[in-house]
């Protein structure tokens, strides 16, 4: 008779799976998401690697090939896949090298209002009674112009180009991170954990930013996302008002605002830089979608 | 409700005067002094220029500037055009109907078209034509609406001719201008033929102008639906053997108004920004496009107390919703 010595078999299913797996299963389950997810990645390494993947130099003029339709059609060239612009700029490279700026914009723009916001709003849900009123009436005015009108006031001002750009719709995005960061610190303030904390000796600072704000992060996270977005868009409407990033650079709202002339004879120009933001912006709110069910149990069902 | 109204009303005094501040800084943060911008920019000479400050009164100190600023809106004054001479608030006023109509046209499309399909998508909830709906309104919000608009001229005025491409009416026509409205201004005219032709003019930018809020309409629709569908009293309805168009009309479709409702009122001030874009696409003579060439011309009172009105417009817009969203649900009201 022999004794089985072998452990009995670790039913995998059963181990509680690790937070990363956990939110890459919730978060793969939205095929919607993942498709946004693929695309973002092809736009990302666009961005990243511009000058060896676009055919040619974006400002380069073609004068002999000037509204050069898509290589497929009539008349179309193979050396420039998405045709030319009125100036003979290849589109294709153009649209690449946009990728490069559009990213940077809403990069740039989270971060400059993330940080700050959190902090705003930590510091409005832990002195309720000192500061916490005056800067939510501050965002209140924030919030009474609409976001797109206050950057059109904020770049009148300021002058138009890429710094003033990012800073203005970083400014337009500040009101809604103090605002969700506050309601997610009120509500964690009551919580056992955060008076144990106190009673253990924690300093404000180690409160503030170690014990609470980590767990107030999950709608931070799908906010930044589409604030990302919505700064895309912002920065391409800038542009198509002719208050955003100046011309040759190539941006896409910027390239719009010049193809409204052939609009009756070069539908190419017209259409795909704008295709390329609709993509870009949907891609990013699919992945916000995706998130949101990953970080957010609570709302996970809420459909 | 009247304690209701003045507790709102109290918190609207506060916000006033905070985007009062804000126009009022918006003018000072431009780089150089006003006097030099208003002169252009050649060089002024000093004694001019001390003149100048002075009757401005931009040599005293920045909170008597302020009161000044203050007591000039009190009186009325919104100050005058640089390139036109005119008084800001009767440019206002005069652009404004424009915009106002092109706004109520995105609306009702959107209203209509958005509570329709978000209905019939929440009964008809993992049908393909839910999915439709869900897809369409996803790609609607993420529209920039100023491409959207030059497709729509590509296709519908361009190759298939059935729109004109820009304006309110063709000029053919010379419309005494009464309420502002062009459609209503063209019956009272007697002017049928002008009546079609300003319809055909409103209906390319009422679509895109719709567009945004048409996708949050239809998604804010099917989910107070789908939630206001499960609740027992619609099960009641059903069980006392009420008609089902009535169930879903009268017991349905009315409380779940309620939320989307608030997104109507959210949705002003989306459509004032968005009037901008569109109003620049389609050259139509409203606010939007007046303030944006103001931003041009450099013309700075403009800029800055158009902004303070439509900033004002957007707060009155969401007190009114607020009172009205206090009346259709009295646990808000009694809120504190």
């Amino acid at each position: 008779m022999t004794v089985d010595t072998t452990h009995p078999a670790l039913d995998q299913a059963l181990l509680y799976p690790s937070p990363l797996k956990e939110f890459w299963q919730a978060f793969a389950h939205n095929k919607g998401a993942v498709a946004g997810l693929l695309f973002m990645i092809v736009l990302v390494i666009c961005a990243l690697f511009a000058p060896w993947i676009a055919p040619h130099d974006p400002s380069e003029q073609f004068r002999d090939f000037m509204l050069t339709p898509p290589a497929w059609l009539d008349g179309g060239q193979l050396q420039f896949l998405l045709g030319t612009d009125e100036v003979g700029r290849d589109l294709l490279s153009r649209l690449i090298h946009g990728a490069r700026l559009s990213l940077l914009i809403g990069l740039a723009s989270v971060l400059m209002s993330l940080i700050p916001g959190i902090f705003m709003g930590l510091v409005a849900g832990f002195f309720p009674r000192l500061l916490g009123p005056s800067i939510m009436r501050l965002m209140d005015i924030m919030l009474a112009l609409p976001s797109l009108l206050l950057a059109v006031a904020i770049v009148a001002i300021l002058g138009p180009g890429l710094i003033n750009t990012i800073f203005a719709i970083a400014i337009v995005s500040l009101p809604s991170y103090v605002r969700l960061t506050r309601a997610a610190v009120m509500g964690e303030l009551n919580r056992d954990y955060v008076t144990a904390a106190r009673l253990a000796g924690a300093g404000l600072p180690r409160l503030m930013f170690i014990t609470v704000l980590p767990n107030c992060m999950a709608p931070l996270i799908v906010q930044a996302t589409l604030s990302f977005s919505s700064a895309i868009l912002d920065a391409a409407a800038l542009g198509f008002l002719g208050l955003g990033v100046q011309p040759p650079t190539p941006e896409w709202g910027t390239m719009l605002a010049s193809a409204r002339d052939y609009i009756e004879r070069a539908w190419w120009v017209v259409s795909l830089p704008g295709l390329t933001i609709l993509l870009s912006v949907l891609a990013i709110n699919l992945m916000g979608d995706g998130l949101r069910d990953a970080l957010d149990p609570k709302l996970k069902n809420a459909q | 409700m009247l304690a209701f109204i003045a507790r709102r009303l109290g918190l609207l005094i506060p916000t006033f005067f905070g985007v009062t501040l804000l126009t009022f800084a918006l003018i000072r943060m431009i780089p150089g002094d006003p006097v030099e911008v208003m002169m252009g920019e050649r060089r002024v000479d000093p004694v001019l220029h001390a003149q100048a400050m002075e009757r401005l009164g931009l040599n005293k100190p920045l909170y008597a500037q302020y009161f000044d600023y203050i007591g000039q809106l009190a009186q009325g004054n919104l100050g005058e055009s640089l390139r036109t001479r005119t008084s800001v608030w009767s440019e206002f006023t005069t652009l404004f109907p424009a915009t106002l109509e092109l706004a109520l046209a995105a609306l009702l499309f959107a209203g209509s078209l958005g509570l329709i399909a978000g209905v019939v998508a929440a009964l008809k909830r993992g049908s393909l034509f839910d999915h439709g709906v869900m897809g369409i309104s996803l790609a609607g919000y993420s529209m920039p609406i100023f491409w959207w608009g030059l497709l729509l001229i590509m296709f519908f005025s361009v190759w298939l001719g059935w729109t004109p491409v820009s304006g309110r009416i063709d000029l053919l026509y010379d419309i005494p201008p009464v309420t502002g409205f062009m459609l209503i201004d063209t019956l009272l005219a007697d002017e049928p033929g002008a009546f079609v032709d300003a319809l055909h003019h409103l209906i390319l930018p009422a679509i895109v102008l719709g567009t945004i809020p048409l996708a949050v309409i239809a998604r804010m629709t099917r989910s107070a639906m789908l939630e206001v569908l499960r609740e027992d009293y619609v099960r009641t309805a059903r069980a006392k053997g009420l008609s089902p168009a009535r169930v879903v009309f009268v017991h349905g479709l009315r409380n779940a108004l309620i939320p989307v409702l608030t997104v109507f009122g959210l949705q002003v001030g989306a459509l004032l920004a968005g009037a901008v874009l569109t109003e620049t696409i389609f050259s139509w003579p409203g606010i939007g496009k007046w303030l944006i060439e103001s931003i041009g011309a450099r013309d700075y009172p403009v800029v800055q107390n158009g902004i303070l009105l439509i900033a004002c417009l957007v707060i009155l817009v969401n007190f009114v919703v607020d009172i009205l969203y206090g009346l259709a649900n009295p646990r808000i009201r009694h809120q504190r």
